[in-house]
């Protein structure tokens, strides 16, 4: 019996490869707008610029049903809870999109009350520069956000995601034992992190 | 003509079957697939009801509040009118007597709800 040649009709692929590109495009974004950003995000989703191209087409208002997270805007020290709360509640496996310099790294406000880059309190992917990001801008790094969900496993986006949630339980704790307010432990948290020469508290 | 019950048999025996298959592919399809695939993972961040990432501030919206609330709101709406009222006729009074009267006699219609209203406390809060 002759060995049948499957080659030309049998693709063989990896798991991890398949869901990926499942993932990467079908991508359901949460806007967390707090400033001028989300102005230029409207525009990223009308016609214009049509962000629904790239499987993104369903904007979802709620965390529990979206698993990419736009940060645009500022983040101060007390929204800090909030945006960690609301990212613990979306579904796995999620991202974080953060959208102009104040999110990346408090921009040009440089004070007390600001959130110096909100990659101390969630685990941020792609850095969106810009003050703020033209459409243009903001679709070029949820591309390059793609690019990095092709490139992980699922396993490495598993972990990363439980490592947070085991910050989220320390700061439970802490909140717990000092009876702190919600914005008082996280702060506490950051700060401890900065002390200890790490940008990021978990 | 009457057939013989038996004679049916098998139109039952093939609906006892149709809903059998049918009901099993709606429980494997809508119950345990997605029971065995479905991504599962509840927390206490995930549980909570808000969805705008403030804590609740206590359990339940069905709670109990004072029904002094309720009077403040019907007295405010009430003399709330009665400020929509007066503006035009305050512009138009002097229009015609009648305009006047109509006006006046709304008023001391209010005014009588006010003092029993005062009478009675419903202006005291603490009581």
């Amino acid at each position: 019996m002759a060995a049948i040649n499957l080659d030309d009709s049998v693709m063989t692929t990896r798991l991890d490869a398949v869901v990926n590109w499942a993932r990467k495009n079908s991508l359901w974004p949460l806007p967390f707008g707090t400033a001028c950003c989300a102005i230029e995000f409207m525009s990223m989703m009308a016609s214009r610029y049509d962000f629904s191209r790239f499987g993104a087409e369903a904007l979802r208002f709620s965390p529990r049903q979206s698993d990419m997270l736009l940060v645009l805007g500022t983040i101060t020290n007390k929204q800090a809870p909030i945006l960690r709360q609301v990212y613990a509640q979306m579904a796995e496996p999620k991202w974080v999109v953060s959208v102009g310099v104040c999110a990346s790294s408090g921009g040009m406000y440089r004070t007390y009350a600001t959130l110096q880059g909100i990659d101390r309190v969630v685990p941020v992917d792609v850095y969106v520069p810009g003050c703020p990001p033209r459409p243009e801008t903001m679709i070029y790094g949820v591309m390059k956000l793609q690019e990095k969900i092709t490139r992980e496993t699922l396993a490495g986006r598993r972990e990363h995601i439980e490592q947070f949630y085991e910050s989220l339980a320390r700061q439970e704790e802490l909140q717990q034992a000092k009876g702190l307010s919600n914005y008082q432990v996280v702060r506490e948290m950051v700060l401890a992190a900065g002390d200890a020469g790490a940008q990021k508290i978990w | 003509m009457t057939e013989p019950a038996h004679f049916f048999l098998p139109i039952l025996l093939l609906l006892i079957l149709a809903s059998i298959v049918g009901a099993g592919i709606l429980i494997v399809s809508g119950v345990v697939l997605p029971g065995l695939l479905k991504p599962d993972n509840p927390m206490k961040a995930k549980l909570t009801p808000y969805e705008c990432g403030a804590p609740p501030l206590q359990e339940g919206a069905r709670h109990r509040y004072s029904v002094k609330f309720y009077l403040v709101a019907m007295l405010f709406i009430l003399f709330d009118v009665e400020a929509a009222f007066l503006l035009p006729w305050a512009v138009q009074y002097k229009a015609h007597l009648w305009t006047f009267w109509a006006g006046a006699s709304f008023v001391a219609t209010l005014l009588v709800g006010f003092i029993y209203a005062w009478g009675k406390g419903a202006l005291d809060w603490e009581r």
